[in-house]
């Protein structure tokens, strides 16, 4: 359950769009954001976010600061270590053994304190399970304003956050401000932004806080952890190549020639949302709005018309290759390369001449 | 035991258009339908109520035609419906629904019973959000479990529920204290098929339907629009590319040329193919 993002006509009706910022709010200042990690690891979502994050700590002229929360130890100070590398002024961090493992109630409380304490402008985490989770709780409990899935972040003329995010399925994009409330808030998904350059830097500043829990507080117990198997994990969002299929494959059937593509390309594989509605391929593989948000450096799109909600998810890619009966297809306004053919049949040819091309044996024929 | 189960009636979303011209959504002939993810959240009430026994009652909040859904729950064997109506309520973002939720669901506990468990879908379609489940759980202080796979075990004595809950790297086995908000994750279980009772009932069934002063509301200024900290200040179509796709005309060898084409505005990619390829 959640409320679609208001239309145009509220909007205009709404007259209180002009900054009247609460006196108790002035003290609000500089960017978050918030460092994920998940046993040990921190999620690449949060250094997409430090990238972004630095714009606009440089657009307010104000400090960029990463908020690393975990267990006392080597893989929490490691976390802290990195976010300098990727461009933090300080870090705050909040590490005790009860945040070995995400729980909300712990986690809720470690940020909404330090953000009461240090009082964040913006503050922005990545809208994975955890990031989700996490950000309506914390937004909840500050009664501020939290945009989710954003797909651009900016800095308005008079120093407000412009989180623009898609709307109605994905079919326009609106642009969301938290006027009147601090922080402003706001989660990006994994891959929507690109990756920053990661520069070595000498640790800084780090300010500690105490989580003031004690395990008994912590009304939800964590049983048991099962990992995925890696064999079993999609890895879209960090593929280099991906090769997707859409309605105009026609059958469940003919999905297995995306797969085989994928396979001689080395490519992970995925499709559009009609196909996981239909159930033809399960959710984990959706590319879109709704998906996975993909920026390969090749992505092939086979019989996906393009709806909006897909180009989302694919607007990072290098180099997108669409391949579709329909010339008037919506994909060839955002391809750059087209051909307008049945996939149904160009597909098998294709994996026959990728794989004549990439191995090694034709390599040394004709090198021979 | 008495599970509220929270759900949306939303446009069909793959069915929508936009005005080619005026760039404005066009809704009208656009289908609604029970928010899909809110469907395993009943379905997972429904199997619940039929191990634990009890009530299921499910909320809504919407316009007057919002009522078509809740019937639709009762189909399914719901036992009571809820609709929260009113003007005050429209424009609402997450944080002012989950207000407007949080106080139905009280009033609900104190009508009906106390709620043990609320349910709802891990996020709609049209919002995208999945904000508001975890926002009625901090506004009713009730522990949250978000991604639920499946409930394993559920003790109403020691009033404790277990749940598998999807994180990034695997599955977590949570277990939480009764009473709870749990947000369900899509193809765990598919929502059954109605009894004939169930339907001859839904067709007849009184639906509860409250106003934001009948629903218990204190302060109308948290709701709707007025409640809203978020502001949508512009809508706009994204941008068309001023590039155009390079078509690939050929008649023959159409699978050859389009590779060419490929390597030719790439030309990196022919040896990072080749070195991702013999990884396989």
């Amino acid at each position: 359950m959640s409320t679609a993002p208001k239309t145009a006509t509220s909007a205009s009706g709404r007259a209180a769009t002009k900054k009247e910022l609460p006196e108790h709010f002035k003290a609000y200042r500089h960017v978050w954001v918030f460092i994920e990690q998940e046993r040990g690891q921190v999620h690449p979502v949060s250094w997409e976010l430090m990238g972004a994050g630095r714009k606009l700590a440089d657009k307010l002229k104000v400090d960029l600061a990463a908020v690393v929360i975990g267990p006392e130890g080597e893989a929490t100070q490691n976390a802290a270590a990195e976010s300098f590398c990727y461009g933090a002024d300080l870090v705050y961090m909040v590490a005790d053994r009860l945040l070995a493992d995400y729980r909300n109630e712990s986690y809720t409380k470690a940020l909404t304190d330090v953000v009461n304490a240090y009082k964040p402008e913006i503050l922005l985490l990545g809208a994975t399970t955890l990031g989700r989770d996490l950000a309506g709780s914390v937004a909840t409990t500050l009664l501020t304003g939290l945009t989710a899935d954003c797909t651009e972040l900016d800095v308005d003329v008079d120093g407000s956050l412009a989180a623009t995010r898609p709307t109605f399925g994905g079919s326009l994009l609106c642009t969301i401000y938290t006027l009147n409330y601090r922080p402003q808030m706001a989660t990006v998904r994994p891959r929507v932004m690109p990756m920053p350059e990661r520069t070595v830097r000498p640790v800084g500043r780090i300010v500690s806080h105490p989580l003031g829990l004690v395990e008994d507080d912590i009304v939800t117990k964590v049983l048991s952890f099962m990992p995925d198997r890696e064999s079993a994990k999609s890895n879209l969002a960090y593929a280099d190549v991906v090769v997707a299929g859409g309605l105009g494959l026609g059958s469940p059937e003919n999905f297995q020639l995306v797969r085989q593509l994928a396979t001689v390309l080395g490519a992970e594989y995925g499709c559009s949302r009609p196909l996981v509605q239909k159930g033809w391929v399960t959710s984990d593989r959706q590319i879109g709005q709704t998906g996975k948000t993909i920026r390969p450096k090749l992505y092939i799109a086979a019989g996906i018309s393009g709806a909006i909600q897909h180009r989302v998810g694919v607007e990072g890619a290098d180099l997108i290759v669409a391949i579709n009966t329909d010339r008037n297809a919506p994909i060839f306004e955002f391809a750059h390369m087209g051909i307008i053919t049945d996939a149904i049949r160009l597909l098998p040819a294709l994996t026959a001449a990728f794989r004549a091309r990439l191995s090694p044996h034709s390599r040394d024929r004709i090198a021979s | 035991m008495h599970i509220v189960v929270c759900i949306k009636q939303v446009p069909d979303s793959a069915q929508i258009r936009v005005h080619p011209v005026t760039n404005t959504i066009m809704r009208q002939g656009v289908p609604t339908i029970i928010n899909p993810y809110d469907l395993f959240a009943l379905e997972a009430a429904l199997e619940l109520r039929d191990q634990f026994g009890g009530e299921v009652t499910v909320l809504t909040m919407g316009p007057p035609s919002a009522e078509d859904s809740l019937r639709k729950a009762l189909t399914f064997g719901a036992d009571r419906a809820v609709l929260l109506t009113d003007r005050f309520f429209a424009g609402a973002d997450t944080l002012a629904t989950t207000y407007a939720l949080a106080t139905a669901i009280c009033k609900i506990s104190t009508e009906f019973g106390a709620a043990d468990v609320v349910f709802t879908g891990k996020q709609t379609i049209d919002g995208d959000t999945a904000q508001v489940g975890p926002g009625i759980a901090k506004r009713l202080g009730l522990s949250q479990l978000t991604y639920v796979a499946k409930i394993s075990a559920l003790d109403l004595t020691a009033r404790t529920i277990d749940a598998e809950r999807r994180s990034e790297g695997g599955v977590q086995i949570l277990r939480t204290r009764l009473p709870c908000l749990v947000t369900m994750l899509e193809a765990t279980n598919q929502i059954r098929r109605g009894a004939m009772a169930d339907a001859l009932r839904a067709a007849r069934a009184p639906i509860v339907k409250w106003s934001a002063q009948e629903a218990g509301v204190e302060d109308i200024s948290k709701c709707g629009l007025r409640g809203s900290p978020t502001i949508v200040k512009r809508v706009f179509a994204p941008a068309a590319r001023s590039e155009k796709a390079v078509m690939i005309e050929a008649a023959e060898q159409p699978a050859e040329a389009l590779i060419d084409a490929i390597f030719k505005r790439q030309p990196t990619l022919e040896t990072e193919l080749a070195t991702l390829a013999r990884g396989y």
